[in-house]
């Protein structure tokens, strides 16, 4: 669809010109129901939380408070946008950017459906992994640049988490690389075809628990959000930013969230694969649901498991954080590379049959 | 032995951790407990203290005999109470001044009325704008107690058996 695009367009343009319209294109494809999504997700964190709370939530805006998100945006763009005085301005304006921009960037591989993907590279995982470490900069430049203690402490800890659960995540995975055998994103769903049981979650679970809990972790989410830790450093990095500087922050932190969720449906759950592949009956019944669907559907729930701890579990202490980090998850993600290693050598059916590195 | 691997598969099973997620999920479909305050409300005592009133009797009469006893024992000073002889040499007042800023609700000016003239209503949805008059006067005192009337009699019978 996009080549004809292209070739349509260079009718009239030179095809450089052309190229970069189609990425645009694309860009606006992925962002703008990215952006959508990231504020209803602040408007169902809201609803579920009350939910959980034996409360109803915003309901004032709209029917069912469905206009919400829409006028927390509207506010957040209305408000002013203060520079604290002390700060070191040119720092200061450029650390959203750097949070949001990686946060989008990464994108760019994410495959939705079969083919349907901006980038189809081959060290997509690769990519990923680099891009969204990226996104810590942001962190730290605006804890450094607001001249705040409590900015300053927030991006601290921040950045030590997420360098800490980055490695139990990188761990995480190299397993799945080991059984799809590439770091192609599209590869990895596509191996993991043939029905619930042979995604996966099954021969990865601890790993498929792990990379969860360490994306938790690494979005500073409860209950690892020291970084924010409002009891006591306010808000953490943000806390001198307001109005559209604050709301780029938490369009970031949110959009990765929904990163992990994606990334963690494409690989232990299959991805944009049906539940029901291999059974007789139901994959016929339920095969006129596109891909798109059960990835959204799987998405969604782990969205919703986000959002479950958040209402469940108290706030980890800081010590907690790193020994979960270092002394449990590091430790256990490479006892399961060995794991995976001799199940990958037997070829233990039907997750590694095909591809994996044996 | 047995009891160390039993917390051992507790904690690697994150046993303790489903269990607050099924505590959690089991909430999420209670029904919930929120009042819609504008369309819903809470129900309210006979006692309810809110925006004050002077009370009649039933022939039209006025209450209050300026005994000032409400003001005596106002410990927000907001009542404020001037009295001269009518023309047929009852005591009367002329002033009746309420001030809702300096009032704390207490009640007390309604506990001290030995006539039962100044009371406290059920009507809290008031709010004051700058410039707006927050000092209820005699007549708008008055006028909000023949308004109120009949939920003031009500009330004050519903709590009669207990004073």
């Amino acid at each position: 669809m996009f080549d004809s695009l292209q070739l349509y367009l260079a009718q009239w343009l030179p095809s450089a010109v052309a190229s970069v319209l189609v990425i645009l294109v694309q860009a606006a494809i992925v962002i703008v129901p990215l952006l959508l999504a990231v504020a209803y997700l602040t408007y169902a964190e809201r609803k579920v939380i009350g939910y959980m709370q034996v409360r109803l939530g915003p309901n004032r805006v709209g029917p069912g408070g469905w206009l919400q998100p829409i006028a927390d945006a509207v506010k957040l763009l209305m408000k002013e946008v203060i520079i604290p005085s002390q700060s070191n301005v040119y720092l200061f304006l450029i650390a959203p950017v750097l949070a949001i921009a990686p946060a989008i960037a990464v994108w760019a591989v994410v495959p939705f459906d079969d083919g349907m993907v901006v980038a189809d590279i081959n060290a997509g995982l690769l990519y990923i992994l680099a891009i969204s470490s990226i996104g810590i900069y942001g962190v730290v430049v605006a804890g450094w640049a607001s001249n705040s203690k409590y900015a300053f402490l927030g991006a601290l800890r921040s950045s030590a988490q997420k360098v800490s659960y980055e490695i139990a995540m990188g761990f995480a995975l190299v397993t799945v690389i080991m059984t799809a055998g590439s770091m192609n994103l599209t590869d990895i769903v596509l191996g993991q075809q043939g029905g619930m049981l042979s995604w996966y979650w099954i021969p990865l679970l601890p790993m498929f628990v792990v990379y969860f809990i360490a994306g938790v972790a690494e979005t500073n989410r409860a209950p690892f959000d020291v970084a924010e830790g409002e009891s006591e450093i306010v808000a953490g990095f943000h806390v001198d930013y307001s109005g559209m500087t604050f709301a780029v922050f938490f369009l970031a932190e949110y959009a990765m969230m929904i990163l992990i969720s994606f990334l963690t449906a494409i690989m232990f759950l299959g991805g944009w694969l049906s539940p029901f592949e291999g059974i007789p009956g139901l994959e016929t019944v339920f095969s006129f649901i596109p891909g798109l669907a059960w990835l959204s559907l799987k998405v969604a729930f782990l969205l919703f498991v986000f959002l479950w701890f958040r209402a469940t579990f108290p706030r980890y202490r800081y010590d907690q954080i790193m020994r979960l980090g270092w002394k449990i998850f590091i430790p256990l993600t490479i006892l399961w590379v060995f794991v995976v290693g001799v199940m990958a050598y037997l070829k233990v059916a039907p997750w590694f049959v095909h591809g994996g590195i044996a | 032995m047995i009891a160390m691997l039993k917390r051992q598969l507790k904690t690697w099973t994150l046993w303790e951790l489903f269990q607050g997620l099924a505590i959690t999920g089991k909430y999420l479909f209670k029904s919930k407990i929120t009042v819609l305050y504008p369309e819903e409300k809470t129900p309210m005592s006979p006692r309810f203290r809110g925006k004050h009133a002077l009370r009649r009797y039933a022939n039209g009469e006025e209450r209050c005999i300026a005994c000032k006893l409400c003001e005596a024992v106002c410990p927000a000073n907001a009542i404020t109470i001037e009295s001269e002889a009518r023309e047929d040499g009852s005591r009367r007042t002329t002033v009746y001044d309420i001030d809702l800023f300096k009032c704390i609700y207490c009640g007390f000016c309604e506990e001290a009325c030995p006539v039962d003239a100044i009371v406290e209503t059920r009507v809290f949805e008031y709010a004051f704008e700058p410039g707006d008059i927050h000092v209820m006067s005699k007549t708008m005192l008055l006028e909000h107690g023949d308004k109120m009337e009949a939920q003031i009699a009500a009330d004050r019978a519903a709590d009669a058996k207990y004073r």
